[in-house]
């Protein structure tokens, strides 16, 4: 690990830094125009002559053995083009895992189509192609598939079963700990055992999940639209699988209607669309609907915690021990057990523990598959986290915020290295102020206030309750990302990323860094992303890595590029670059306005090869320059949550009055957009606590396959949501002092949430699983001892419900 | 999620419409009204219609008026119509404000007030108020019209007294009089969203006794209905809190709630006793503080 | 064992017909051969080639596919086609003049009442058309009315906020302020 002092890219010595004209600031994004104009280029909006609708059949059973699939109805249906089931596509491999340290994973892959088993319902079976999109609907409702039911296993908490001769359903156990964990639970004061469930859910996008592809004969390329997320290691992955030389495959990403780390993984219906492309040589669209969505598309969040606390007696902790089961569905996909590894070494959050023990057991079930998800590993664990400080609290008798603090990382204490990893990567907590925070959220929030209004409103009959998490969350993953940055002939700016888009507003914000370093206007940059064809390298966007890892990029190459426009201003205008600065768009003199200054459209023509013969020198041709960061640490922004709810004792309905969060991000680029971000964030965590789940029957069928029973947030549903933005520590592991923000405002909503609940309903632990159900919680109400005897009283109770 | 292939007829009168109706009996076809029930359920390809007869350019079927005593609602008056007060007291009111829980905005400019009924499903509002205020509804066929009571309508989940070749013109609310009150109480996860329990309750009060007492319940069982258990708790009672709660909790034991597991079967239950009292205090607003 | 039917429906053609009808849209006449199954949002973004108005779910929950159909929002995943001869259809599509933004776009973009950008045709259309029928409408209806859609990026505030911001400059609004 180096020194936090040699990671800081600080100026060079004698130059000096553009004044901030964007960067804090909250200016509107550049992303906007197009959108709202409904000019958007979404996958479902590429079309191409010619083109083929690509429909995929998927099983009915949660698990069998397929025994027969008879595609001759379908393929008798004129404007049918052709049907495939497994046999026509053996030749190619499972969809292979994109990042994982585990070994021995492999057999569990999904295969593109179903062969020999179907292990959940919405498995692909056969995919057929047609002329239209009903006609493919039509063709595909003629498919006979035959199916010899086998029983299901729906519950990971049950003993594992056969997958195959020779592999049980669980592939693998996590084991991470360090410390003296039988010794600190002998020796305890006190042990807190809770058994807590995070309720099966995802992210769950309004954009369904969309390919097209189009082989070109012209020029030998094969192309790939409605990318997202990971493009460049998709395109390598399934240039593999094809068989075809990576550079003669691309992957366009245009607009992504969210992603929320479930789009833009590699599916089988993606390598599906590009094998058709190439082989029926017409193009191929395949638009999910929702149904397949809410089947098809990983699921997650599903997991039971049975952890153990070893306490003092000031509710100190001295070791935890926990034991995680894993629902990860029917297959491993491309994520392979890394939300289980993030669970397990990423629980502790804010607070100091000297003993820890987890094993994760990650198990298989006949469901869909299961991935990341906006905070994965981190919603759960903050939950089961939480929820034990708010036990501890209960144990020792001490308030819930006063047993956090005694638990909480100081300051002094940072960068701190947990004798853990998460993702193959040392959990160093780079910086924090946790305790910091925690005094600024309680004044924002008017803590005291707060507290005696809500018991005044208690004592006139309203059941209502604050409650409180604090969590760390985890951004900037590398290991590297690159930009290019040019200016053309015009001084407009050109910034090339290997990052994505997946509607947060990056454009925005690397224009942002760019122009303050450049001094141009912000709207002048045009940002190019997700496109393997202009950017042969990327990591894409996931784990709130883009602003940390190319936005440092950006600046690197910013610096890079600001650097050889003024020495080669300084050799046109006769002076030392040291005494130049870049301002609108024009290098002047740092002290004198008077002096000559040159525009970087003049310098970018100079460099031009066609437009100055006079020029000779490799190094000056194009006006541009390549950054990359790398980094080996992610880095933690953290925050707290604060959530006040009112239930309706009669029927058990939470209501979420108000919502504050706050949220140290190291460096805030654009306000407006961080907040955004939590403000969503919140939304979707507030789905999980309280509405979102996917159930299955008993037979492994699901129930929630339409809007009607999968629930999501609207409006009305929303609270009042404050949030506060500080930035009191920067990251030591960037040049900017970024931390990311995507998944800030997601992770502790559940366990907010349940600590209000607990809090109103004056039942310390009540609330044990997620989604909280209001029959649960009727009823709980219901047989706690009646507050009045006469009707009247009861009447006004009531009243206040109402 | 695009429907399965089907014949598409528009008649634009009623007589057109019944005469195809009675020549497709035994087929399946489908009446085709505001369609935000019956379209997603065709994308869903849970209902294939083979046929569609779509009733939406029929105008004779947009008629809303009072005639005596009774206020009648057409078979493509909108759920909108209902965003404003249609007929002067009570019933007016009432429905403006049970049209506020009816799905979402874009949904009540093209769904109908009789299409609710004609689906039967026993979490919606409008079958709900036809049941609890003994609407007649009207059906005609080739054979002729006949009335039918709502409580004679409504005969199971998502089925209905009309046979396969009628189609329901038209629905007739009673006008209520001006000393009638009401209280409409739901409980919904989500706003917009269907009932998991609701109550309509319309009576009046005179010299402090409860007359002409209905109660109402809808979203729990097959079928939405009058309560009568409830209701004679408090036909010709005085308005008192323990009378009140009574009704209620009559109205929580009489039911049959559709759950079967146990635990849901209790809270139904809670339910309806919580928004039958909600209800019932609702339309006294104000008379229960002098007692 | 399960058979996973085969669905033996009678030949699709016999059942196809497909029409010839015009479709105004945006005040322009579009002539198209559409199914009698084809959804008035398919018909705008395949046959009319206005890829503005999405489809989030194709079942009437989310209104990304909100259009205005003679002034008032309805779901055009919820309409067939044909059902919208005669009828005014206005998507987003129509909103900006050339250049000129429409002051709810103007609104959505200061607001930062938009991420992903997919379910904003929809809500565009929601909130122009629930302004026009009501301008002086208040929070509480507003706030009910956009409950309508669903977004799944901004939790909603800025939408509102955007909303809000465009009800209360509206000329019309603030003559009914003044009383």
């Amino acid at each position: 690990m180096r020194r936090v002092d040699e990671l800081v890219t600080a100026p060079a010595r004698g130059e000096r830094e553009s004044p901030r004209a964007y960067v804090g600031k909250s200016v509107t994004r550049l992303e906007d125009a197009p959108l709202v104009r409904g000019e958007g280029r979404f996958a479902a909006d590429v079309n191409f002559p010619r083109q083929l609708y690509m429909r995929v059949v998927r099983s009915q059973v949660a698990h069998g053995r397929l025994v027969s699939v008879d595609t001759s109805a379908a393929r008798a249906l004129p404007g049918v083009v052709a049907a495939w089931t497994w046999s026509e596509v053996s030749e190619l491999p499972p969809i292979p895992f994109r990042a994982t340290k585990v070994s021995g994973l492999e057999p569990y892959c999904q295969p593109v189509l179903a062969h020999e088993r179907v292990r959940y319902v919405g498995e692909p079976i056969t995919v057929v192609f047609a002329e239209d999109a009903c006609l493919a609907e039509d063709a595909a409702e003629r498919v006979g598939v035959e199916i010899e039911e086998l029983p299901v296993l729906l519950d990971a908490s049950e003993p594992p079963r056969e997958f195959a001769p020779g592999l049980t359903t669980q592939p693998t156990i996590i084991r991470k700990g360090y410390g003296e964990v039988s010794a600190a639970f002998a020796q305890a004061h006190a042990v807190v055992a809770l058994d807590l469930s995070i309720g099966r859910h995802s992210g769950v996008p309004l954009e369904c999940r969309g390919a097209v592809a189009r082989y070109d004969a012209a020029r030998d390329v094969l192309e790939m639209y409605g990318a997202a997320k990971k493009s460049h290691w998709n395109r390598d992955t399934m240039a593999a699988m094809l068989g075809r030389p990576p550079q003669g495959f691309h992957l366009y990403e245009g607009h992504v209607g969210g992603s929320f780390g479930v789009r833009g993984e590699l599916y089988p219906e993606d390598v599906l669309v590009c094998l058709a492309a190439l082989r029926l040589r017409r193009p191929v669209k395949w638009i999910e609907d929702r149904r397949e969505h809410l089947v098809a598309t990983n699921h997650s969040r599903q997991q039971r915690h049975r952890v153990q606390a070893a306490i003092d007696a000031t509710g100190r902790i001295l070791a935890i021990r926990n034991e995680i089961f894993h629902d990860q569905g029917a297959y491993v996909r491309t994520h392979g057990a890394r939300v289980a590894d993030m669970a397990a070494g990423l629980m502790l959050g804010p607070y100091r523990v000297p003993s820890y023990e987890v094993t994760a057991y990650y198990r298989l079930t006949n469901k869909t598959p299961a991935g990341t998800c906006r905070s994965p590993g981190r919603y759960e664990t903050t939950f089961v986290r939480e929820r034990l400080l708010d036990a501890i609290a209960h144990t020792v008798g001490v308030d819930p915020i006063e047993v956090r603090r005694r638990n909480l990382l100081a300051r002094e204490e940072f960068p701190y290295r947990r004798p853990l990893d998460a993702l193959g990567v040392a959990v160093v907590l780079d910086s924090g102020d946790y305790a910091g925070l925690l005094d600024k959220t309680l004044a924002w929030v008017g803590w005291p206030e707060l507290k005696s209004r809500t018991a005044e409103r208690r004592a006139r009959g309203e059941t209502v309750g604050i409650g409180l998490a604090m969590f760390v969350e985890k951004s900037g993953l590398g290991p590297s990302d690159g930009v290019r940055v040019s200016v053309d002939t015009t001084g407009g700016v050109e910034l090339v990323t290997g990052a994505a888009s997946v509607g947060q507003g990056m454009e925005t914000v690397l224009a942002q860094i760019c122009a303050d370093t450049l001094g141009v206007d912000y709207q002048r940059v045009r940002v190019i992303h997700g496109n393997t064809e202009r950017m042969e390298f990327g990591n894409g966007a996931h784990a709130s890595r883009v602003t940390v890892m190319s936005g440092s990029a950006t600046h690197l190459a910013a610096q890079k590029l600001r650097r050889k426009a003024l020495d080669i201003a300084a050799r046109l205008l006769g002076r030392r670059s040291g005494e130049l600065e870049l301002k609108a768009g024009r290098i002047v003199s740092t002290h004198d306005p008077a002096l000559p200054t040159v525009g970087l459209d003049e310098v970018a023509r100079h460099c031009h090869p066609g437009m100055n013969p006079g020029l000779t020198s490799e190094e000056d041709v194009g006006l541009s320059a390549e950054g990359w960061f790398f980094s080996e640490h992610m880095n933690y922004p953290y925050g707290i949550h604060l959530a006040q709810v009112r239930i309706d004792r009669e029927t058990g309905l939470v209501k979420v009055e108000r919502y504050w969060v706050a949220y140290d991000v190291g460096r805030a680029i654009n306000p407006m957009l961080i907040e955004g971000q939590i403000v969503g964030g919140v939304a979707q965590g507030l789905g999980g606590a309280l509405f979102e789940e996917f159930l299955y029957d008993p037979s492994g069928q699901p129930l929630s396959t339409t809007f009607a029973d999968y629930l999501l947030v609207t409006a009305s549903e929303m609270p009042d949501i404050e949030v506060l933005i500080t930035e009191d520590a920067p990251s030591p592991f960037n040049p900017l002092g970024l931390k990311g923000a995507g998944e800030g405002g997601t992770n502790a909503v559940g366990a907010a949430v349940a600590a209000a609940v607990d809090d109103a309903m004056g039942a310390p632990g009540f609330v044990s699983s997620l989604p909280i159900a209001a029959h649960k919680v009727q009823r709980a109400l219901a047989l706690q001892p009646s507050q009045s005897a006469d009707g009247s009283a009861r009447l006004h109770l009531m009243e206040k419900q109402m | 999620m695009k429907p399965a292939p089907f014949h598409y007829f528009a008649p634009s009168s009623i007589a057109a419409a019944t005469a195809q109706l009675s020549e497709l009996a035994g087929e399946d076809a489908r009446v085709l009204a505001g369609g935000q029930t019956l379209i997603p359920a065709m994308a869903l390809r849970l209902a294939r219609p083979s046929h569609l007869i779509d009733i939406n350019g029929i105008q004779e079927l947009n008629n809303l008026e009072v005639r005596g005593t009774a206020l009648h609602i057409g078979a493509c008056v909108r759920h909108a119509a209902f965003h404003r007060p249609v007929v002067a007291g009570p019933l007016g009111a009432l429905l403006l404000d049970v049209v506020r829980h009816v799905a979402h905005l874009p949904i009540r400019y093209r769904g109908t007030f009789c299409g609710s009924l004609a689906n039967a499903d026993p979490a919606a509002e409008w079958c709900l108020v036809a049941a609890t205020l003994d609407a007649r509804l009207t059906a005609c066929s080739a054979r002729g019209e006949r009335e039918i009571a709502a409580t004679e309508f409504f005969r199971g989940y998502l089925t209905t007294a009309l046979s396969s070749d009628e189609l329901l013109i038209g629905a007739q609310l009673p006008c209520l009089s001006a000393r009638e009150r009401f209280g409409f109480v739901e409980f919904s996860r989500r706003a917009g969203d269907f009932a998991m329990a609701m109550s309509l309750v319309v009576l009046q009060s005179e010299a402090g006794r409860l007359t002409r007492v209905r109660i109402g319940v809808g979203g729990v069982e097959v079928v939405p209905r009058r309560i009568a258990p409830a209701e004679q708790c408090l036909e010709g009672q005085l308005v008192r809190s323990e009378n009140l709660e009574r009704a209620a909790e009559a109205a929580a034991m009489a039911i049959e709630p559709a759950e079967s597991e146990e635990e849901l079967r209790v809270y139904k239950r809670s339910l309806v006793r919580a928004a039958v009292l909600r209800a019932l205090i609702k339309a006294l607003d104000g008379q229960l503080r002098s007692h | 064992m399960v058979s996973c039917a085969r669905i033996e429906p009678e030949t699709p053609e016999a059942l196809m017909q497909p029409v010839e009808i015009t479709l105004q849209i945006n005040e322009a006449p579009y002539s198209v051969r559409v199914e009698p199954r084809s959804m008035l949002v398919d018909v705008l973004r395949d046959q009319c080639g206005l890829t503005g108005t999405h489809t989030g779910c194709e079942h009437g929950v989310c209104g990304a596919c909100t259009v205005l159909l003679d002034g008032e929002p309805v779901r055009s995943c919820l309409m067939l086609a044909v059902q919208a001869q005669g009828r005014h259809v206005r998507t987003v599509e129509g909103l900006a003049r050339a250049e000129q933004l429409h002051p709810l776009q103007r609104a959505f973009i200061q607001h930062h009442a938009l991420q992903c950008g997919f379910c904003t045709p929809g809500f565009l259309m929601l909130a122009l058309g629930v302004l026009e029928q009501d301008p002086r409408i208040g929070d509480e209806a507003l706030t009910e009315a956009l409950s309508s859609n669903l977004c799944r990026c901004t939790g909603y505030k800025n939408i509102l906020n955007a909303v809000r911001a465009v009800r209360d400059a509206d000329p019309l609004r603030q003559d009914a302020a003044r009383g």
